[in-house]
């Protein structure tokens, strides 16, 4: 906290984030339940990993829903991608991974957030903690920093800590492998309920011990982002903290199911 | 830009029941759950090691220890709430102890109010308010949550209560007030959310009207 007298008044009157047009250019199926969209929004700003849209619907009675989605991609001034997981009885997830296609629209508005962020002036080494769909800020973080010059790169080494149900749940399976060909990449992985055959990930939930054996020296100071269930947040939060690592570092996002 | 909302077609919507829907603020959805949200660790204080603060602009400060805060007297509150991320509870059940109560037994001390106020938290977290909207009978430092102790994910051991705007203005793990001249943005408010937070105005970013 800051003293009053310090704090100068704030008189520039900021923009309001306005709802934008956004059409569909593709749809990438990630997985039975996951699809990504990618999306032509005219205009559009430009955004840092870990923010989100707000996605808007609207019925032909008027009424309107609104979601919050990461933003999947790496900041880019035209396309931009989300990636949704279907929840069966959902009022707005179905309707985004189901009814909609290439040339449809939809009425977005963003970037939002500046807390739950990775711009590569903050350097590393990250440290990212992913559940399921949680994955997708995270996801927007490494292609940030794949996209960057090797010499930047190479200054921000990262880890990720990824944990899904089943090998067939892997949100972005393919290309979570190939980021790990980078040596500055270190992807483990977790399948909690099932896993194929010649499996040698973890097989079970994330952990005071799996955390230890793949986080960052506390020393290090990393930059800990976590995001999927609140479960897995709350106890992988708990856990760094108590292996030594400074609060304010660790970055929190929840938005699976609770419990 | 898109002024003319685009009709998503097939898309019905799941309609909060029969006189339900006019308590949902516009763009929010009733949730029967209570989901989490924080930015950060969830941070777990000993009550023997908790204490609430009442600071006025000039350093004059009460403090209340846990027990002396239990001692004053204890208010059931039924609200709505509205969370930023878009759900809307209806009729929340909490216990706690008003902010006037707080208010009016530290002006006996000398503990001046003032126009704005900064809640603080353990874990560094802060909001602003205007104290109007803290005043009469509008915010609570809550520590019950439907009939049993405020969970930590949710805020315990106390958090501000302040209903009737978004509810990132009702700090969880509250642990004082700090009375202000000016209005000096807090966490969320400096990372891109609105000042006020008026759901039904539907204040959620920087930049709403
Ligand atoms: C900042 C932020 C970013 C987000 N980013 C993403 C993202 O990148 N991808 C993504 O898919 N979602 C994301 N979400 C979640 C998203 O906003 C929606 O909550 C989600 O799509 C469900 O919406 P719905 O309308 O389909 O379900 P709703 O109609 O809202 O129904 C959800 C109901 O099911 C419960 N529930 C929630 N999740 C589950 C679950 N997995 N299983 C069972 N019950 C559940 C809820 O408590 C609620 O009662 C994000 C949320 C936030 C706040």
């Amino acid at each position: 906290m800051t003293d009053g007298s310090d704090v100068a008044p704030s008189v520039v009157r900021p923009r309001r984030i306005e709802w934008r047009a956004a059409t569909i250019t593709d749809v990438i199926r990630e997985t039975a339940h996951a699809k990504t969209l990618v999306m032509d929004v005219p205009n559009w700003p430009g955004h840092t990993a870990g923010q989100h849209v707000d996605v808007r619907l609207t019925a032909e009675d008027g009424y309107q829903a609104q979601r919050s989605y990461s933003i999947a991609s790496a900041p880019s001034r035209s396309t931009l991608a989300i990636t949704i997981e279907r929840l069966d009885d959902g009022e707005v997830s179905p309707y985004l991974t189901d009814a909609l296609g290439v040339g449809d629209r939809v009425e977005l508005r963003g970037p939002i957030g500046g807390y739950f962020v990775w711009e590569p002036s903050m350097g590393g080494p990250l440290f990212l903690v992913g559940g399921g769909s949680g994955i997708v800020p995270l996801m927007a973080m490494l292609r940030t920093r794949a996209a960057l010059p090797a010499p930047i790169r190479g200054s921000a080494p990262a880890t990720l800590l990824y944990s899904s149900r089943a090998w067939d749940d892997v949100i972005y399976r393919d290309e979570v492998i190939t980021l790990a060909e980078d040596p500055g990449v270190n992807v483990v992985q977790t399948l909690t309920r099932s896993q194929p055959s010649g499996w040698t990930g973890f097989t079970r939930r994330i952990d005071a011990d799996m955390l230890a054996e793949v986080a960052p020296a506390p020393s290090l100071r990393p930059h800990i982002y976590i995001c999927g269930p609140t479960a897995l947040v709350e106890t992988a939060a708990q856990m760094l903290v108590e292996l030594g690592h400074e609060p304010a570092r660790v970055k929190t996002e929840r938005f699976g199911p609770t419990g | 830009m898109a002024d003319e909302p685009i009709i998503s077609r097939g898309f019905r919507g799941r309609r909060a029941a029969a006189g339900r829907q006019s308590r949902i603020p516009p763009g929010q959805y009733e949730e029967r759950d209570f989901p989490v949200l924080s930015a950060g660790p969830t941070p777990h204080t000993p009550l023997s090691k908790w204490d609430f603060t009442l600071r006025a602009v000039d350093g004059a400060t009460m403090k209340w220890t846990w027990d002396e805060l239990q001692a004053l007297p204890h208010e059931n509150i039924t609200r709505d709430i509205h969370c930023v991320t878009k759900w809307t509870k209806l009729d929340t059940v909490w216990e706690g102890i008003s902010v006037d109560t707080l208010v009016g037994a530290a002006a006996a001390r000398g503990v001046q109010t003032a126009p704005f106020i900064v809640a603080y938290s353990d874990g560094g977290y802060t909001t602003n308010l205007p104290f109007d909207d803290l005043a009469g009978g509008k915010a609570w430092i809550a520590f019950g949550y439907d009939g049993k102790p405020l969970h930590p994910e949710h805020g315990g051991p106390a958090r501000l209560l302040v209903p009737h705007l978004y509810f990132w203005k009702s700090a969880k793990w509250v642990r004082g007030i700090q009375f202000t001249a000016h209005n000096e943005p807090g966490f969320w408010e400096v990372n891109g959310y609105h000042d006020r937070g008026d759901p039904w105005r539907e204040q959620r970013y920087t930049g709403d009207p």
